[in-house]
């Protein structure tokens, strides 16, 4: 607790710190490849025959997905607390790679804590993570996946704390993390806005995005929070089904819960334990929200909806198939939306969709989903 | 004054130290629970802290995360926590504090559970993962139950965040003797002693020490300078009450076997006569609280301020699983 309030304080000033906002602006620019496109997907609106689509690509950011936006600043935020050893949690990976590689990058040692079974299917994102220098924890407890994970994390980090930080990947975990990896997202909704403005000439209808912990959603919504006419919606994974249990739509299916530091809406029985998640996404497999989610859809703000696994994987072979994008299943539950909702519109809608991560990743998985043998 | 202050003050007249087993109520199934804590009580224990299950137990090491896991797949619940509490309070005076993390706690309603908690005999909350700027809640809730809300310190506590949670907290301060989870340690960390002196020279609560203690010579140490001694991990995988035999002896959580047992250091009634004054006196000078420790004495480097207690014997790698 104590190393929260210093993290508050530290950040509290360097958020202010031009010659940090400074540093880590150069590396986001000559390092990780920002600005990423605004990519108008013509051939998948056509297709549609609706709204038109665009598509965030920070798919094509170091590392295959957005999650280095935040590894970049909060490594940068290691340095300046003197921290020589970085820990973070992960689910499809995709924060652990962009977590090992910012602590390649400055030097630092690093731990990544992996559920056992994201380790099995995402175990090209553990080669990489290892290759990277990293030490990757398989976590064998609980239900072996990303809450699991978190709370290895933790373990980890209230042993450690005199000389590690902890790099958490979503809008998660206790304050001020869920404040801290918005605003170090932040920056894919602040480009977003502006490119859409200079290619369409206005703001979007709608910005859809998907919704595990949150981070991505959480990123490109900030910018339009104030714009009252920008719909903005989160989508879930309904894993196989709401009516089946095994799904990971904390906000649809939840309640109100404290887990992990922070009070939002939890996947839990009667009696307050927490109940494992499922998503063909390992990225979108968290029992938990960012609370600010929770609050943006108990204000009405942003509305949640859910797609589920075979929704997704039909969405990711039709965006391939039309555009040449390979998405990761987590980004796929968000295109799936806007596959759903663009008939419905005319063609001077606008669909903002965030994609957040590449598919190379989930080839495995996909493959398996529509049973391919890989050799 | 609470079923726990009384006993604190009982115990600090007698110039004796608690001690405090924890049980995960329900591991392996709440009838040995309640027949382990009946056990305990009979044979000294001064206290008991039944901890609540819970799905992730982020304070806890693997021993105490598989108890978890065993209670929660024998179906405990807290309704059925506090059906075991009750019983217990029938026939026993000591205090019982319920130690669990917030979210089974929230979702039965702070207010509802310290009410029904009070209401079944329970003395003390302790919640692991609810930090005090949060606990609000909770301590009004335990305050209009009269049930004491035990608070954590950690090594890494500052001395003004100490004084802000001593000033809100009852019953006893909780400090976490290790940075880390809870489980069986080889060696404590030598500067225990001046961690808990600084915290008693900001507050008047019962000082309890907790986490990593494994052996009957750590908890002989511990006793030289804490008011509490409280034992989980190092006894989570006692399944009869059979190990517990001496009153007091710090023996009553090696090997159930006995094969294991150190020798006592001497039982603390036979230190009763001494006033409160020499009392504070056993504090100061560890050489006196393990005077009764055979060996101790000698591996105890000469001159050294802040002695380090040894591991007397090499823990097996499994006693860490």
């Amino acid at each position: 607790m104590p190393a929260l309030l210093v993290l508050e304080r530290a950040y509290a000033r360097l958020k202010r710190d031009a010659s940090f906002q400074r540093e880590l602006h150069g590396w986001l620019k000559r390092y990780a490849g920002r600005p990423t496109r605004l990519y108008f997907a013509d051939h998948l609106s056509r297709r549609l025959g609706g709204a038109r689509i665009y598509l965030k690509r920070e798919d094509l950011l170091h590392t295959g997905a957005h999650k280095i936006n935040n590894t970049l600043g909060q490594a940068l935020l290691a340095r300046r607390l003197r921290k020589t050893r970085l820990i973070a949690e992960t689910g499809a990976g995709q924060h652990g790679v962009a977590t090992a590689t910012v602590a390649a990058l400055f030097g630092l040692r690093c731990a990544i804590f992996m559920g056992a079974e994201d380790v099995e299917r995402q175990s090209l994102n553990v080669f990489r993570m290892k290759l990277l220098g990293a030490t990757v924890h398989v976590v064998e407890s609980g239900s072996r996946t990303l809450k699991d994970a978190m709370t290895e994390a933790l373990r980890d980090w209230i042993a450690t704390v005199e000389d590690t930080f902890y790099l958490i990947g979503s809008t998660a975990g206790p304050h001020p993390y869920p404040v801290i990896v918005r605003d170090f997202q932040a920056v894919i909704g602040e480009e977003a806005r502006r490119q859409i403005r200079a290619t369409a000439g206005r703001l979007p209808d709608v910005c859809i995005a998907c919704v595990g912990g949150g981070s991505n959603a959480m990123g490109l919504f900030h910018a339009f929070r104030d714009d009252a006419r920008v719909e903005l919606v989160g989508v879930e994974a309904a894993g196989r089904g709401l009516e089946t249990g095994a799904h990971a739509a904390s906000l649809a299916a939840g309640q109100v819960g404290v887990l992990h530091g922070n009070k939002t809406y939890l996947l839990q029985d009667e009696t307050g334990q927490i109940r494992s998640a499922h998503s063909i996404a390992a990225g979108l497999d968290y029992p938990g929200v960012g609370p600010e989610h929770a609050h943006l859809r108990d204000s009405g703000r942003a509305r949640y909806v859910t797609v589920g696994d075979d929704e997704a994987v039909e969405a990711l072979r039709l965006l391939t198939a039309t555009e040449g994008i390979i998405p990761a299943l987590e980004s796929a539950h968000a295109v799936a939306h806007a596959v759903r909702l663009a008939p419905r519109l005319d063609r001077r809608k606008i669909l903002l969709v965030n994609l957040s991560g590449r598919g190379d990743k989930d080839m495995p998985t996909v493959a398996a989903h529509l049973g391919v043998t890989l050799a | 004054m609470s079923r726990i202050a009384s006993a604190f003050a009982a115990l600090r007249a007698r110039g004796e130290v608690a001690l405090v087993p924890y049980f995960t109520a329900g591991d392996p199934d709440l009838a040995t629970s309640e027949a382990l804590v009946r056990a305990a009580v009979a044979e000294g224990a001064d206290a008991i802290e039944l901890g609540v299950p819970f799905s992730d137990p982020m304070a806890d090491g693997p021993v105490l995360q598989r108890s978890a896991g065993r209670a929660l797949a024998a179906g405990t619940t807290l309704p059925r926590v506090l059906e075991l509490v009750g019983r217990l309070r029938a026939t026993i005076s000591q205090p019982l504090i319920l130690f669990g993390y917030y979210n089974p706690f929230f979702r039965y309603g702070v207010a509802e559970l310290a009410r029904d908690a009070a209401s079944a005999g329970a003395d003390g909350l302790l919640c692991v993962d609810l930090p005090p700027e949060e606990a609000h809640d909770l301590r009004t809730a335990a305050r209009t139950a009269n049930l004491d809300l035990i608070a954590l310190l950690a090594p890494t506590t500052p001395p003004a965040r100490i004084r802000t949670i001593a000033r809100t907290a009852s019953g006893f301060l909780y400090f976490v003797s290790v940075l880390g989870t809870t489980g069986a340690r080889a060696d404590l960390p030598s500067a225990l002693p001046e961690w808990v002196r600084r915290v008693r020279q900001v507050t008047s609560l019962p000082v309890g020490v907790g986490f990593g203690i494994s052996q009957p010579e750590q908890a002989a140490w511990i006793a030289g300078f804490a008011d509490a001694v409280i034992i989980g991990s190092a006894i989570a995988r006692w399944r009869t009450a059979a190990p517990m035999r001496h009153r007091r002896g710090w023996r009553v959580f090696s090997e159930p076997s006995g094969r294991r047992c150190a020798p006592l250091p001497p039982p603390a009634r036979d230190r009763r006569s001494a006033a409160d004054g020499q009392r504070v006196e056993r504090r100061r000078t560890r050489r006196g609280a393990l005077s009764g420790v055979p060996g101790a004495d000698g591996l105890q480097a000469p001159g050294a301020a802040v002695p380090r207690l040894p591991a007397l014997r090499a823990p097996r790698a499994s006693r860490r699983r």
